[in-house]
């Protein structure tokens, strides 16, 4: 599958067919920092995506201050 | 995973609650959590103006949306920052959002308006870039709020953000920054209410609204934030809260209920009198802003201002600047 990471935009290939946990595990990423998007759909860590997936994962994160 | 509240298919999970919704059941607890913040700490009412300080992140169209949805008398106030297509980005979103919505949005151009941007201040003044844009956007958010003869100014800031400050603080026992921080600072003669009716929801929270909403927000983070120590307080807090989820929520919401009325007995009284340059209300001379100005164009006050003193600096600025960005402490340092 497709992962689509942010700052900076770029994309990874990772295998897919499992838990959105268990890709999350496998990048490193707390699933309380980023909102995982497939297709115009938000997914929590207890989704499964396929091989043929593609994933956004997008981090929520802000520095400044408004 | 299924909706806690109407047995649908979850889209959003938040360990914090040990719950999970479904997108309308989320959109509900959401601005139910915002109506609760308003109604606590009597932040406005139907008849107020309010002046969002919108930046085109999700914080702040988040709160401009829910505010709008509330039926409020909300307009929304763009600063211009000058941090080349960051900000470019970032006002285009804002206009896309408050046209799609028949909003009314003003922008200020910090360049045009006081002579200098925020990339410009981080390379020649004496406080670092992040504590300039800060001070900047209080001093001209405040300014613009006084002119419109708007009630209050509305900012995004959320429960992270909240955490963040306050941990920094306490790291530091700074007793006087902590006793400031409050979801509602009250007017005082020159300087307009200020609130935060968001400070009871996460970053995850105000970004899954955002997205649900349709809401198109700047993604990409400031170029300029990285290392910014709020940063690093985020960071710690979600490291503490990965492994104790609701941390973050009991530290916060809990020094508001327990916490705020004892170090509100700390709190020093200050007289304001008008800045000598822009009549804005200050403890010194000359306000934060006109001497960050003053250093940043390489201009002479005159009369010249007494030497600075942090702790004047610190009663001037809101609580979010923690006190390294206040005194200008170098990068390498941060």
């Amino acid at each position: 599958m497709k992962v689509v990471l942010r700052n900076p935009d770029r994309e990874v290939d990772i295998a897919g067919d499992r838990l959105v946990r268990e890709v999350l595990i496998d990048l490193a990423i707390d699933p309380d920092t980023v909102l995982v998007i497939r297709a115009g759909e938000l997914l929590t860590r207890h989704d499964r995506v396929g091989d043929a997936d593609k994933v956004e994962v997008r981090p929520v994160i802000s520095g400044g201050a408004v | 995973m299924r909706c806690t509240r109407c047995g649908g298919r979850a889209v959003v999970e938040l360990r914090r609650h040990n719950a999970a919704f479904c997108a309308d059941c989320f959109q509900g607890v959401f601005r139910n959590q915002v109506a609760r913040a308003i109604d606590e700490y009597e932040m406005f009412g139907p008849d107020d103006r309010i002046l969002v300080a919108v930046s085109g992140g999700k914080d702040s169209l988040a709160l401009w949306d829910v505010l709008l949805e509330g039926g409020y008398h909300a307009e929304g106030l763009y600063l211009g920052l000058g941090i080349g297509e960051y900000s470019d980005r970032s006002h285009d979103r804002t206009i896309a959002f408050a046209e799609q919505r028949g909003a009314s949005l003003r922008t200020i151009d910090l360049a045009s308006e006081q002579g200098f941007d925020i990339p410009l201040a981080g390379r020649k003044g004496a406080r670092s870039s992040c504590a300039v844009c800060g001070l900047s956007k209080r001093y001209l958010f405040n300014r613009a709020a006084l002119e419109g003869g708007y009630d209050v100014v509305a900012t995004g800031h959320n429960l992270d953000d909240e955490a963040a400050t306050l941990l920094g603080n306490t790291l530091r026992w700074n007793v006087e920054y902590i006793a400031r921080q409050a979801p509602v600072l009250p007017a005082v003669e020159g300087l307009v209410r200020k609130v935060k009716p968001l400070h009871r929801l996460t970053e995850l929270e105000t970004a899954a609204y955002a997205f649900l909403r349709g809401i198109d927000y700047v993604v990409e983070e400031c170029p300029l934030v990285a290392g910014n120590t709020q940063l690093r307080y985020k960071e710690s807090m979600n490291a503490i809260e990965a492994r104790s989820p609701g941390a973050k929520t009991q530290f916060f919401l809990g020094y508001l209920d327990r916490g705020m009325p004892i170090f509100r007995s700390a709190r020093e009284e200050v007289t304001l009198s008008a800045c000598a340059r822009c009549g804005q209300p200050t403890p010194g001379t000359y306000c934060a802003f006109c001497r960050a100005r003053a250093q940043i164009l390489g201009e002479h006050l005159t009369p010249a201002p007494p030497a600075e003193d942090p702790r004047d600096v610190a009663r001037e600025l809101s609580e979010e600047v923690l006190p390294g960005e206040i005194y200008g402490v170098p990068a390498e340092a941060r």
